[in-house]
């Protein structure tokens, strides 16, 4: 076996590098579908979502969600493409039972999006750049429920049917499987920044095909290829394109050759099995869709949409840097997500300490959200709620031990900081003459700890802070008590 | 009663509004004759009797009450078999739609029904709309009413031939190329094929999407009038739908100003039936006595109007096609098998034997290897007949010539030869092609009585002057 263990460059194994092109689909986030009015919807019970338009009835005709297309011009204008002023519809035509008109209607030589760029990150913290081709946009199928046993038929939904969809074309300028898995993480960023698809690819929202070959170190020619269907993961991603990198590097040192052809995914099993070779491809005689008019897009439109794009990620993250004083790492993390960042932002806001807001989320928050399985745009700790706990460790009402105290309460009930600091009556001591009232107390009760530290034995200092905070439960302030403590023993 | 077969859509909305008839008796009648005449002609596939007697009663509750009616108020039409009518069957004189019952109405019924037309029934046609003779339907062939041994012309032979005949006053075809004109023609009717997005296509079950037109014909120039004026105009549901300020059609048919009407010459060529000839010779010789100027124009694309029409509409035809594949409604075939045997089985049963031809034609023609050749150039040589159609109507309003080469041929005559019933279409292609409006006005007849059309033709959207020229024609 080849594999990847132990090799210096990801990008070459055993003197093969690998090439990989991805094509990604992308459901769009809209209310409704690309070409009627049914609400584009996950989960809802079969065929329940359909009108004469989706269900292909003769007769119905399509109409352009413009929605769908704003939606397709933010991810152009995300990734730094060109939105073409005319685009064209075009018939994909081939037979199957859950494409009702027996075409789906696509985008063929005059796609909405030109060019544009993904700039990502790998593990290492290194630099990558995949150019984009085209982004196009086109219409979903429905499913088919293959039958279970015992069961005759296949049977099909169509809720899906008509769903917007983008199909993000790139270059094969990705040379290993962890390039493309942050190829992708990168891809579902933006996509989720800038609103456009939630990025899930469990549930199907994002999907992803990859075109696989190898070449010997240092040839310029690419090999032949493959395509790679079927992955339903993003580790799945990269465990495919392992197997399938590996399968083509063994199969040319045997003294063989790859063929082209299409290959799907098994994830069960671990192995890619090859569902057509080239001769057998679908000619899928495209044509314009007559049914639709050309695609116009006008300056104005395209300004619009570029005026209400989001803040990307890679933009905020700098902002952060510069703006709150956090480290560039730091910055990174808050800005996986725009939810996360957004969160972050709001408690800012709220506590007025960027790098004890960033230390709060990153350690504190987060670590509960992922323990929990939770959802932080849901959370019942809000950004607001934990500023203002935050705002009371800087004004010194609570130390930062007691806000600890009350997180852990406000992560099980949700109420507020303040309303727990009342109850449990955790409001830290920072008045002079009550600590120093107390101090002279514990003095007086020990007086030969007192001698023992004027006579240079300083380590007992620490026995005398334990003291004061046992008599106040901890509410002293520890700060001062350190320095009062030190006031009274010195002088 | 009325004579009924007599009156126009515009004396039978009077005399119902006037108290002189009802509309149920109206309905009934027209009913009646749908089911015995029409039956004789063949020219019904359905007969929609419990929603038409329905929409005539709501009509005489209106007069009754003295509410307002439309201006369609009871006037019975029959609608090609191929306009989706909620609960009523939609065969497009297929077997593979024999059964399929569309759960919603085309935008053309929504505009008829809300002007309080009533749609008495669903007319025969050749399937899919593919075939100029109506010989090509699941349900047999329609007899024209005038000479039962001939053609109807088609494909909307049936709705042709039930207002010729006096079933109703009014009835809506569809064009693809020519197929409601060239019918017109032979039946001796009013006959108009809107510019392109004239009258929304939702609900018109497609043939060649870029050419199809739902398009009315009538026996008298302002019923044609009134009717289009009803249901043309943009419609959200049809993109390909034109927002177009249409004029107010039925009150504007008088015209003072004198038109230019070209002549072309490739319209008046070989193959030509000389009685044919004579009857628009005729036309040109009135008209010029009117006052009307005519010029000799040339449209030199012309002749390649039916072989890129051959390419265009199959090739837009085998998608559209694609989705009768028993899956879903319709007929299905020997559905334990594999499933490409049952999309084999399914489509080699329901279809016949023109449409197949159509679908193979079309599907060659997008292959790769063969799309540049074939759709491309097609697609590119159709620009340039736009083109020509332009320029010359810079310089004239109308365009006058034959509808048709000859009147109505004999039922089985040209049905083994496939060129020659493409070439029956040879002079109303180029305008669909094109977009533009065209007209088939009743005006002579053959020496043995058969009538003959003549063809105005205009530029996009100036369908007043077609009813214009109509009307002086029809004086
Ligand atoms: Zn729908």
């Amino acid at each position: 076996m080849v594999g990847y263990q132990g090799e210096e460059k990801l990008s070459v194994v055993n003197g093969f590098e690998p090439v990989i092109g991805l094509e990604v689909h992308a459901q769009l986030a809209t209310d409704t579908k690309i070409f009627c009015s049914c609400r584009s919807s996950y989960g809802e019970p079969p065929n329940t979502l359909t009108c004469p338009v989706c269900l292909g009835l003769p007769g119905a005709l399509p109409v352009l969600n413009k929605k769908a297309v704003e939606f397709a011009m933010r991810m152009i204008l995300a990734t730094g493409g060109q939105i073409q002023p005319r685009s064209v519809f075009a018939r994909k035509n081939y037979f199957y039972p859950d494409l009702p008109k027996g075409y789906q209607i696509s985008q063929f030589d005059k796609p909405v999006g030109l060019d544009g760029v993904i700039k990502y990150r790998l593990e290492s913290g290194e630099e990558k750049v995949c150019r984009l081709i085209r982004i196009h946009l086109e219409e979903d199928a429905g499913k088919s429920l293959h039958p279970e046993a015992g069961e005759a038929y296949t049977r099909v939904d169509l809720n899906r049917c008509g769903t917007p969809l983008i199909e993000i074309v790139a270059h094969a300028d990705i040379r290993s499987p962890q390039e493309a898995y942050a190829y992708l993480l990168k891809l579902k960023q933006i996509l989720q920044y800038t609103g456009v698809c939630t990025g899930d690819m469990e549930k199907g929202h994002l999907r992803c095909d990859a075109n696989v070959s190898v070449r010997p170190e240092g040839q310029e020619k690419f090999g032949t290829r493959t395509e790679v269907k079927n992955m339903n993961s993003f580790k799945g991603v990269e465990r495919a394109l392992n197997y399938e990198i590996t399968r083509q590097i063994e199969l040319i040192r045997s003294g063989g050759s790859v063929t082209q052809a299409t290959l799907l995914w098994d994830e069960k099993r671990g192995v890619a099995e090859m569902m057509r070779t080239k001769e057998e491809s679908h000619d899928y005689r495209y044509f314009p869709e007559p049914d639709l008019v050309n695609l116009v897009v006008s300056h104005d439109w395209m300004e619009e949409v570029r005026r209400n794009l989001p803040e990307l990620p890679d933009a905020r993250a700098e902002r952060f840097v510069s703006a709150y004083g956090i480290r560039e790492y730091d910055a990174q993390v808050l800005t996986a997500t725009r939810d996360l960042a957004d969160y972050y932002e709001e408690v800012v806001t709220h506590a007025g300490d960027p790098k004890a807001a960033s230390n709060w989320v990153q350690t504190e928050l987060l670590g509960v959200i992922n323990a929990a399985g939770e959802n932080i745009a849901t959370y019942k700790v809000r950004p607001n709620m934990l500023g203002e706990l935050i705002s009371k460790i800087g004004s010194g009402e609570l130390s930062g031990k007691m806000a600890k105290i009350v997180f852990e309460e406000m992560t099980v009930s949700g109420r507020k900081a303040g309303e727990i600091i009342k109850e449990k009556g955790l409001v830290q001591i920072s008045d002079d003459t009550a600590i120093l009232k107390i101090i002279d107390e514990i003095l007086a009760a020990s007086p030969d700890n007192v001698a023992k530290y004027r006579s240079g034995k300083t380590n007992v200092f620490g026995f005398f802070v334990g003291q004061v905070m046992k008599a106040t439960k901890g509410q002293a302030n520890p700060e001062m008590v350190n320095k009062l403590l030190k006031e009274k023993l010195d002088g | 009663m009325l004579d009924y077969k007599k009156m126009s859509a515009t004396d039978i909305r009077e005399a119902i509004a006037t108290r002189k008839v009802t509309a149920v008796e109206i309905v009934q009648e027209s009913i009646r004759l749908a089911k015995t005449e029409g039956k004789e002609l063949n020219a019904f596939v359905t007969i929609c009797e419990d929603k038409a007697l329905t929409q005539a009663k709501v009509v005489d509750d209106k007069v009754k009450s003295g509410a307002p009616i439309g201006s369609l108020a009871g006037v019975p039409i029959a609608l090609k078999d191929n306009i989706s009518y909620t609960d009523y069957l939609c065969s497009c004189g297929s077997h593979i739609l024999d059964k399929y019952v569309p759960p919603y109405d085309a935008t053309l019924v929504t505009r008829l029904l809300s002007a309080d037309a009533v749609i008495i029934g669903k007319t025969n046609m050749d399937e899919f709309a593919m075939g100029s003779s109506n010989e090509n339907s699941y349900y047999g062939p329609v007899k024209n009413p005038r000479f039962p041994d001939r053609v109807p012309g088609g494909s909307s032979g049936g709705s042709a031939a039930s207002v010729a005949q006096g079933i109703v006053p009014l009835a809506f075809g569809s064009e693809t190329g020519g197929s409601v004109r060239q019918p017109a023609s032979f039946c001796g009717v009013y006959g108009m094929k809107p510019s392109y997005g004239g009258i929304s296509r939702y609900g018109l079950v497609a043939f060649a999407s870029s050419t199809d037109q739902i398009s009315p014909i009538a026996r008298n120039v302002a019923d044609l009038a009134t009717v289009f004026k009803v249901t043309c105009g943009r419609d959200p549901r049809d993109s390909t739908s034109v927002a177009f300020d249409h004029p107010d059609y039925p009150n504007r048919l008088e015209r003072k100003e004198k038109f230019t009407i070209g002549i072309p010459r490739e319209y008046f060529a070989e193959g030509l039936d000389p009685e044919v000839n004579a009857v628009v010779q005729k036309c040109i010789s009135e008209l010029k006595k009117a006052g009307h100027s005519f010029i000799d124009i040339s449209l030199p694309m012309t002749d390649k109007g039916v072989a890129v029409y051959y390419i265009v509409a199959p090739a837009e035809a085998s998608a559209n096609l694609a989705r009768f594949d028993g899956v879903k409604y319709g007929l299905r075939k020997s559905g334990d098998k594999e499933l490409a045997d049952m999309y084999g089985d399914t489509r080699a049963s329901g279809f016949g034997a023109e449409v197949k031809r159509r679908i193979m034609l079309g599907t060659y023609v997008l292959s790769s290897g063969y799309y540049d050749a074939y759709y491309i150039k097609a697609s590119k040589v159709r620009e340039l007949m736009r083109c020509e159609f332009e320029e010359v109507f810079r310089a004239v309003d109308l365009i006058i010539s034959p509808t048709a080469p000859t009147p109505a041929f004999r039922i089985g005559e040209k049905i083994d030869d496939p060129l020659a019933m493409y070439l029956s279409d040879a002079y109303t292609i180029p305008a669909s092609l094109a977009g533009i409006p065209a007209i088939s006005i009743p005006y002579g007849s053959a020496s043995d009585g058969r009538p003959i059309g003549v063809q105005f033709t205009a530029g996009g959207f100036n369908e007043l002057a077609l009813f214009q020229v109509a009307k002086m024609m029809e004086q």
